[in-house]
């Protein structure tokens, strides 16, 4: 008797390409691309020395430092401080003791690590990649299971290439229609989040698809993967195309020749079957999101610009009280027009928003328009050679005369770990990732939203409806 | 790793949902080099005021509950970033085990790899336990890991899941590694048919 295939998701392929071996709920699966740098590794490599272990797979692990360096032009010298300095040297020592490939700070492939993995061409469809780094998401846009890992888990990998890891449910978030004007691919992120809540894809790896997804680019699809952590879910993935294909071709680790032939034909296997079990299911229309801001102090309080402030009366159960919270962080009181909330800096980066694509869209904005005045607006390419095709495009020029300061790449504003931080009570519209309380220095005020919508409030100083620019 | 069998302890109330890895322990902690010394800055903008005074209302500076070994935590408990110096910062201030309706992924893992138990409990126990927690006079709970059991001051036994081999490695202060190493022929093995037939990777 011949017995059918079961039908599987994208993500079900993936997991079987990968199990060494299952015990009950507990698998081991093999990691194919094992990024690094320098804030959750040190531990994890003087976990090795103290055990006399060696990387196993040095030709499969990539080290860049991201997190701690400046990104002002004097970074080779100036570290902010005297930990960064020595964490950042730790890395260096590392990469170097054991063998691994390496980006070092002076380095013009250098960046943030969620950047640089795609653009060297380490990032493949099908692959498994890991990160001591929740937003290691972002991967997941070329059809490839990649997510964060803790330090522990960063040590297991190293030695031994693997991971125990327990599945995950599948779930589905479709995205069909038609993207409005001034509508992208951080609204569609946060429109999600916003419907799900944090919590939403606890437990599941996120499949985004439906034509409006399918119409992103490849940058706009990372945006999308970037915040399935926000979402609760440890992976967001999206299946390959043609577009995936034309991006990762030719990049200095892609494969070539007979190998790239070969590569191609399993990566069009990837994909879910038509018939196959998602356990949970969300479904949205494309002409139903707006240019949206958060308000919050959760990635989940997200509403259209159009929108105010809401009351804490209008949640139920716990989330009155962390409304209450979020209200009196942020300084802002029930009913308040968003659009008539002033900022005070303006955050364009990120692993979210610091590829070419944001910058080209923040351009098309501020083009021949001013920065208002008082306004700390910076930009911080994703990576050194992000930073140098804006260059090259004029972009960089175009942002520097309507004010903004171009800064060196690195993760910068977006968890504050380097000098770049917001003053208390500071206001800041940010292309970033997270919002919570403290995250870009004690006591600032974060509005995550897409690049497009943060170059709007640079200029007006408020938040802004990108469409009314 | 130090095993976990039966905790005995005081557990601190934070209802707050949605507790983040920043609050637990925000980024200008995260330059260190080692998992140790992190416990003083645990919860460090909730619990220090600008000038580094400890800020008195703020639950784990409370006398009877700054030896808590125990938190019982609001929804989604955790959510953030991949740092494992939020358990490293847990572990250091002394708590063992964090009961909520819910954890995000990957905290919930950095726990178990450091000794810490989290507990997910339903809805209707959690609130039992919040209020358990919220007076001093109930506020000291039993954990028996290897029962899954949780026995309340008043002496009522309340049973929890747990993964078996996460109980397994707990129980017997067991390093992932090592275990995995057992494995390493079948590594070895897998590693090469997986090289030949996806060559590219």
């Amino acid at each position: 008797m011949k017995i059918m295939a079961k039908s599987r998701t994208l993500y079900d392929k993936i997991w079987d390409n990968h199990l060494i071996q299952s015990e009950n709920d507990t698998s081991l699966i093999y990691i194919d691309r094992h990024l690094v740098h320098e804030v959750t590794s040190p531990q994890a490599f003087e976990g090795l020395r103290e055990a006399g272990r060696k990387v196993r797979a040095p030709e499969k692990t990539i080290a860049v430092p991201d997190h701690n360096v400046a990104t002002t032009s004097d970074r080779l010298t100036n570290f902010g401080s005297e930990e960064g300095r020595i964490q950042l040297e730790t890395l260096d020592k590392n990469a170097r003791d054991f063998g691994i490939h390496y980006y070092a700070v002076d380095d013009i492939r250098q960046g943030i690590v969620h950047i640089i993995g795609p653009e060297q061409g380490w990032t493949l469809p099908g692959m498994t990649i890991v990160c001591g780094d929740s937003h290691t998401a972002t991967h997941g846009a070329f059809g490839a299971l990649a997510h964060g890992i803790g330090t522990s888990e960063v040590e297991h990998v190293l030695a031994t290439q693997t991971l125990i890891q327990q599945k995950s449910k599948n779930m589905k978030v479709e995205v069909s229609g038609e993207l409005g004007n001034g509508v992208t691919a951080k609204d569609i992120t946060l429109t999600i989040i916003g419907k799900t809540g944090t919590a939403g894809g606890t437990g599941h790896v996120i499949e985004y698809c439906g034509n409006a997804i399918e119409s992103l680019s490849m940058e706009g699809r990372m945006t999308v993967c970037n915040m399935a952590i926000e979402g609760g879910a440890r992976a967001g993935l999206i299946a390959p195309d043609q577009k995936t294909l034309d991006y990762v071709k030719g990049r200095p680790n892609s494969p070539k020749g007979e190998k790239w032939d070969k590569a191609v034909k399993f990566w069009k296997t990837l994909f879910s079957d038509p018939d196959a079990y998602f356990d949970k299911e969300i479904f949205l229309r494309a002409e139903d999101i707006a240019p949206v801001v958060t308000w919050g102090t959760s990635p989940e309080d997200v509403l259209p610009i159009t929108d105010s402030v809401p009351s804490p009366d209008n949640f139920q159960g716990s989330k009155v009280e962390a409304a209450k919270r979020s209200l009196e962080y942020m300084g802002l009181r029930p009913g308040q027009k968003l659009q008539d909330i002033e900022v005070d800096a303006v955050f364009i980066g990120s692993c979210t928003n610091g590829r070419i694509e944001d910058l080209r869209e923040v351009e098309k904005i501020v083009k021949g328009k001013k920065v208002k005045s008082g306004i700390r607006a910076m930009v911080v390419p994703g990576s050194g050679l992000v930073k140098k095709q804006a260059e090259e495009e004029g972009i960089a020029n175009s942002l520097k005369d309507a004010g903004f300061d171009w800064r060196m790449p690195g993760c910068s504003m977006c968890l504050a770990m380097n000098p770049d931080q917001l003053l208390p009570e500071e206001r800041c519209a940010a292309t970033s990732n997270r919002n919570f309380e403290g995250r870009q220095g004690r006591g600032g005020r974060t509005h995550l939203m897409s690049p497009a919508m943060a170059a709007a409030a640079a200029i007006t100083g408020r938040l802004t409806d990108v469409r009314d620019i | 790793m130090e095993k976990f069998n039966i905790l005995e302890g005081i557990a601190a109330p934070m209802p707050l949902i949605n507790i983040d890895t920043d609050m637990l322990i925000p980024k200008q902690f995260l330059k260190t080099i080692k998992r140790t010394g992190l416990g003083e800055n645990l919860f460090f903008e909730m619990r220090y005021d600008q000038n580094g005074n400890e800020i008195k209302d703020f639950i784990l500076n409370k006398n009877h509950y700054s030896k808590a070994s125990i938190i019982v935590g609001g929804a989604n408990f955790g959510c953030g970033s991949s740092r494992e110096h939020a358990p490293w910062a847990l572990k250091d201030f002394g708590i063992k085990c964090i009961i909520s309706t819910s954890f995000a992924d990957i905290f919930f893992n950095n726990c178990f790899k450091n000794g810490i138990l989290p507990i997910i409990v339903s809805e209707d126990l959690h609130q039992i336990l919040l209020q358990d927690a919220e007076m001093e006079t109930t506020s000291i709970m039993k954990i028996d890991l290897e029962n899954q059991k949780i026995v309340r001051n008043n002496g009522d036994q309340l049973d929890f899941e747990v993964d078996e081999f996460k109980k397994y490695c707990l129980l017997n202060g067991l390093d992932d590694i090592g275990l995995t190493l057992k494995s390493a022929d079948k590594i070895s093995r897998f590693e090469k048919e997986y090289s030949e037939k996806f060559s590219w990777s």
